[in-house]
């Protein structure tokens, strides 16, 4: 997907906060990607290695948390677990699955010093 | 949700609605009682003498009321974290890794030079995104993004739409592409405004390239905005432009399987148009197949089948434009109308004093 775009988002919000922290250097960047999301985390660690040269975080580790899909199934009324986007429900087949865990993409926190 | 391992929840949240639970006072009596989360709550659940559990609550009279009880069977329990409720579960000798200051333990790393963001990756675009549909709302303009794959015949369609639409309303258009501004060019030949963004290596427009489309072109009051995207399937779905509706266009001469192979903008667009759909006698296309695979995924799409260079189709696309121009009217005059009420009402306050 768009992995350079979000690669450089997240540098961005990881150098405003070590400015802001007046850190000297990042030193891991902890990332929460669902697997519901389409980021695919191989691409996006190339790419963050890529947009970090030259800036704060050079070098520093990323951590992908990934986190699990989950939907709400209306025949079912209830949560089951999902591992594509729009895929049917694990228990009764039906393709009325609402997304409700696993589409985040977001910077969860970082190490500075 | 549980943001370090994603664990779920309860299954009920029914926000403003309090929860009922049951328990046996040591008389012996059943008691089952509901109350709000509204007010403060407070649990703790100790876990020696077993199963032992105290609580206060204030009921509906306003009398607060504290007590223990006992739980021989089970006790589900689950309740909307936003109301104000604080829960202590002290488990004698349990280790609680996520109670230091980043929330969440990471081996061998000291918490506290942790810095938490908690931030979304996009959060940046959709701050953009949503000034771009403050300025849209604030002048009453009605915007699209259209998004299809390249080649389904979007500046066709897009030119054809103008032609059609261009006497009634201001049309102004953005064209993005990768490189070259044919596209840009086609829509001039229309007679209507046209920027185009070439995105270079980018795979799709943002709300921050919009934003300044909209500063350049300075789209009339009440008029149509045209956002026509990268030809892309994939990378467009996740951006938001500050459009009030993303239309996603098929060419019945790609496959019937497309929403099923790129879902992610088959769900966030509201709108589909099967395009090229003259050219269904001579294909294989199974035009009702793409609708239900587009329906599949997304059960709000509404769908028309058109044929840009023919123009069969056209008037049911076109009217459905006109309806959104004359909703962003209308939300626009009602927000002019409120303004002006109150701008009468201060100008009373002020003839009083």
């Amino acid at each position: 997907m768009h992995e350079m775009s979000l690669a450089e988002g997240v540098l961005q919000l990881v150098e405003e906060t070590a400015q802001r922290e007046g850190a000297q250097r990042v030193k891991l960047v902890v990332l929460e990607i669902g697997r519901l999301s389409s980021v695919e985390p191989e691409a996006l660690r190339f790419c963050f290695e890529a947009v970090t040269h030259g800036s704060i975080a050079r070098g520093a580790a990323l951590e992908i948390v990934e986190v699990p899909g989950s939907g709400w199934c209306m025949p079912c009324a209830a949560t089951v677990p999902m591992t594509e986007s729009f895929g049917a429900c694990p228990q009764c087949g039906s393709y009325q699955v609402q997304p409700t865990g696993g589409t985040e993409m977001r910077v969860k926190e970082i190490e500075i010093e | 949700m549980c943001t370090v391992c994603g664990c779920g929840e309860g299954e009920t949240r029914i926000e403003g609605e309090g929860h009922a639970h049951s328990h046996v006072h040591a008389d012996g009596t059943v008691h089952t009682h509901a109350h709000e989360h509204a007010d403060e709550h407070a649990h703790a659940h100790d876990d020696a003498p077993l199963g032992v559990h105290s609580h206060t609550h204030r009921h509906a009279d306003g009398t607060e009321h504290s007590h223990a009880h006992g739980h021989d069977g089970e006790h589900a329990h689950s309740h909307d974290h936003d109301a104000g409720h604080q829960h202590q579960h002290a488990i004698g000798g349990d280790l609680d890794y996520g109670a230091g200051p980043a929330g969440a333990h990471v081996p061998g790393l000291s918490q506290a030079r942790m810095v938490q963001i908690e931030q979304d990756i996009l959060a940046k675009n959709n701050g953009y995104a949503a000034q771009n549909r403050a300025r849209f709302d604030e002048r009453g303009i009605f915007a699209l993004n259209l998004v299809s794959s390249p080649g389904s015949g979007k500046t066709t369609l897009l030119v054809k739409t103008i032609e059609l639409l261009k006497e009634r309303v201001a049309i102004c258009v953005v064209e993005g592409d990768q490189q070259t501004s044919n596209d840009a060019e086609r829509i001039r030949a229309t007679g209507v405004p046209a920027l185009q963004i070439n995105t270079g290596k980018g795979c799709h427009l943002d709300g921050h390239m919009v934003g300044h489309a909209i500063g350049r072109l300075q789209p009339a009051e009440e008029s149509l905005f045209l956002i026509e995207n990268v030809g892309n399937l994939v990378c467009p779905a996740a951006f938001d432009l500050g459009e009030h509706h993303k239309v996603a266009i098929l060419s019945v001469t790609e496959g019937e399987d497309k929403p099923l192979k790129y879902p992610d903008m088959f769900r966030a667009a509201d709108v589909m148009l099967l395009n090229k759909c003259d050219l269904l006698p001579y294909l294989e296309f199974d035009a009702d197949l793409a609708e239900a695979n587009a329906r599949q995924v997304n059960p709000n799409l509404t769908v028309f089948r058109v044929s840009a260079t023919r123009g069969e189709g056209m008037s049911a696309w076109v009217d459905w434009i006109t309806a959104g121009l004359e909703a962003q009217r209308g939300k626009r005059s009602e927000s002019v109308e409120v303004l002006k009420r109150r701008v009468a009402e201060l100008e009373r306050q002020l003839a009083a004093k």
